[in-house]
């Protein structure tokens, strides 16, 4: 009652006083940039390379909204902002969004985003160096280009350079490429592995996207209807086959589990360019907070090859928000931070991440560039070559949810608590109270 | 004469008036606030709530389908669904907490209680058994999972004295996982149901305890013959609010298996599987969930009320 009253007290008092005080809309609006992210890897380029430089504008305020990705919260959060950004205050509105591959079409096609070069005035040359799949990613059905990104993702095999000399006499990534070239290969390689004590893999799900990105069909036909893919099938069984034999740790992706294995007895794993900055490199360092310099933990005993299938896995592209008041502001930072070639080769030389500028990376590719992670590797012609095999067009709005749902119903069928069937019917029961509009 | 007596009606009237001001006004005016939050916030969503569970109305992304009206089908389609499990899971995790938490929390509260025992330092007991319950259940949870994960704490001294030689992988077996869930949720309550009861018990006239030990009953008898059937009122009280929690129970095990009950959805209990159905705002399907819980919660409410209180004589507690 007491309670009650005290609520009913407050609620009066700050109706009454919100509508005595309340400030004069702002005039000159754009003194608060809101960014939506789901987590801090662009946000640490923003500040490294544009805020350092001096660019953010005095008096703006650049205020970051993260939301943690799983389980679609980033999406239900932007999402619900979205619906609501025409009533949203000018300081309050979304001015630019970040977007996985994932569920990138969710918001390529609809009005919700702007046309990056007439709304927002880049022109075709800006664009000329971006590599052509993170353009067709973003491009709607009109054939409007939605968002850019910095990055590309080619993805490939990380594997322990020690632990590869070990078994295979070389650490040399043409060598050991040729012993892991097929996935037949790379199961005989794990049984080896599993002998000598190693892992060959930390878990169940690290290598789902090497087969998850070369399915033959999209996740959702043209009717709603599910499609499970032979890739992820193949997937499936063999991460059975790994986990009943010991050669995976099985960790969880992203569990403390998996990131351990990294210091300690797993000998690869799967992933583009920014796996490597930004998850790979801190979990191998024994001191966290060390030098990232060779000798702390197995930092730079790592190497990349392509392995055995040829995948790309994520990527991360900036969308301006319809209804941005900083258009002038979110011009400037797609420009340094996905255009300007002199940044995102620095990009490139400081963090290992694979920029999107095909001069930049020719460039640096042909370059005495030596990656200290990567005991001395220069792993960016490796790269340049896969980037141009990415084909990103089966993507749909639901691969997120797919992803996970699927990992996490079948990671029993891979403890062997339920049966493959019923792990498929639990997938199907997740999935469609995700997404009601699907069929089965 | 006549208007004498008219004069001392009048009289009479305004003396009623000046001595009895109407106070019921103000009670009605005091408790106006309950009532218009309950109205607003409790009894009008409950009732859209039944309105809700009868469309096809849900949002997958930007895209929003209905509402549309569809009759009972969300209710078909629910009994099409594992709900009988998850009703099931979640009795299964309420009795196991439960049982536990009832024993101990009698047994704290007559120890906390007795003129015999008079224990000391009760109020730095009493503070302590109730902490837990001060933590956020999914703070709580997340340190759970954390501690038993296979990597975790929990494995690695198990692991480093020799105990165990693999990690067991606690969040990956049944039992395990709706032991840990248990273990929270007693944890959590035991201590608010202590002082429930104790409360209950100290509303209990002394003279009755000291009659029983006059007439030399042993402490078992007291407690079946004495303190029991006079405290029935308050445990069944303690009995209800509880089952009614534990029909609500979601929050720890929605952490500790990220929403997701595992494994086989045997630790998904009936609110986690209404979250399911909210995170795709599917207000229909989460509506006839809704609709179910709320019968059976009255249901269930009614027939414990009903039958322990059979026997309960008012006039027996009466002081």
């Amino acid at each position: 009652m007491k309670k009650a009253l005290a609520v009913l007290l407050a609620l009066v008092l700050v109706s009454g006083a919100s509508s005595v005080f309340a400030a004069p809309k702002a005039s000159n609006g754009g003194k608060v940039l809101n960014i939506y992210v789901w987590n801090t890897e662009f946000q640490s380029r923003f500040k490294d390379y544009f805020e350092k430089a001096g660019l953010v504008p005095k008096g703006v305020t650049v205020n970051w909204v993260i939301t943690a990705n799983q389980g679609s919260a980033y999406q239900d959060k932007l999402d619900a902002t979205l619906l609501a950004q025409d009533k949203a205050k000018a300081d309050d509105k979304i001015d630019i969004f970040l977007v996985e591959a994932d569920y990138a079409l969710k918001y390529v096609n609809t009005n919700y985003s702007l046309d990056v070069i007439k709304d927002i005035g880049m022109s075709k040359a800006d664009i000329s160096q971006m590599f052509k799949y993170t353009k067709d990613v973003m491009t709607d059905s009109k054939g409007v280009l939605k968002g850019v990104s910095w990055q590309a993702c080619p993805s490939g095999l990380l594997y322990r350079r020690s632990v590869a000399k070990e078994i295979f006499g070389t650490d040399d990534p043409a060598k050991v490429q040729e012993q892991l070239n097929t996935w037949d290969k790379f199961d005989a390689a794990a049984a080896t592995l599993k002998a000598k004590g190693y892992f060959a893999v930390s878990g169940y799900d690290d290598d789902f996207r090497a087969f998850s990105d070369n399915m033959t069909a999209p996740w959702v036909d043209k009717n709603g209807k599910i499609n499970l893919d032979p890739s992820i099938m193949k997937w499936i069984d063999q991460t059975k086959l790994y986990t009943d034999k010991g050669y995976n740790n099985k960790a969880s992706l992203w569990s403390p589990e998996s990131a351990a294995g990294a210091a300690g007895k797993v000998f690869s794993y799967f992933g583009p360019s920014w796996f490597i900055d930004f998850c790979l490199a801190g979990w191998t360092m024994a001191d966290a907070k060390g030098p990232k310099a060779v000798g702390n933990g197995t930092y730079g005993d790592w190497a990349f090859c392509k392995g055995p299938q040829s995948f790309s896995w994520g990527g991360t592209w900036l969308v301006a928000a319809a209804g941005t008041d900083n258009k002038d502001l979110v011009k400037a930072i797609f420009e340094k931070l996905t255009v300007d070639k002199a940044t995102l080769i620095q990009i490139s030389k400081d963090t290992g991440d694979f920029t999107n500028n095909e001069a930049g990376i020719t460039e640096l590719a042909k370059s005495d560039y030596k990656n200290a992670f990567l005991g001395g590797q220069n792993h960016y012609g490796l790269l340049l070559d896969a980037v141009k095999s990415i084909d990103r067009s089966k993507i749909t709005p639901y691969d997120q949810g797919m992803t996970e749902k699927l990992q996490a119903a079948f990671k029993e069928y891979f403890d062997g608590k339920v049966t493959k069937d019923k792990a498929l019917e639990n997938f199907y029961t997740a999935i469609l109270e995700q997404y009601p509009n699907l069929t089965k | 004469m006549h208007n004498r007596r008219k004069r001392e009606v009048k009289e009479a009237r305004t003396l009623t008036k000046k001595k009895f001001v109407n106070y019921s006004r103000w009670g009605y005016f005091f408790i106006a606030p309950f009532f218009i939050i309950y109205l607003v916030f409790s009894l009008f969503p409950l009732i859209t709530t039944f309105y809700d569970s009868f469309f096809e109305n849900y949002r997958v992304g930007l895209m929003q389908v209905g509402p549309t009206f569809v009759g009972f089908a969300n209710y078909l389609k629910i009994f099409e669904s594992d709900i009988l499990k998850y009703g099931l899971n979640t009795v299964i995790l309420w009795i196991l907490n439960f049982i536990p938490q009832i024993t101990v929390s009698l047994l704290l509260a007559i120890w906390f209680t007795s003129y015999s025992l008079n224990l000391k330092g009760q109020q730095f007991f009493k503070t302590i058994i109730y902490m837990p319950n001060l933590i956020m259940a999914a703070a709580f949870s997340m340190l759970f999972f954390t501690l038993f994960s296979d990597g975790g704490p929990i494995n690695l001294y198990l692991g480093n004295a020799g105990i165990i030689k693999e990690p067991i992988r606690f969040l990956a077996r049944v039992d395990w996982t709706r032991t840990l869930i248990c273990i929270m949720n007693f944890m959590m309550w035991f201590g608010n149901t202590t002082i429930l009861l104790m409360s209950g018990i100290m509303g209990i006239d002394v003279s009755l305890f000291e009659a029983a030990r006059i007439d030399g009953a042993s402490s078992l008898k007291t407690f079946t013959k004495v303190t029991m059937p006079l405290l029935l009122p308050i445990f069944v009280y303690v009995l209800i609010t509880s089952l009614i929690g534990g029909i609500q129970m979601f929050d720890v095990p929605q952490i500790l298996t990220n929403g997701n009950g595992a494994p086989d959805r045997t630790s998904m209990t009936l609110v986690m599987f209404l979250n399911k159905h909210l995170a795709s705002m599917n207000f229909g399907l989460a509506g006839a969930v809704s609709v179910l819980i709320f019968f059976v919660t009255v249901g269930f409410s009614v027939l414990v009320y009903k039958t322990l209180m059979k026997n309960y004589d008012p006039k027996r507690s009466a002081k």
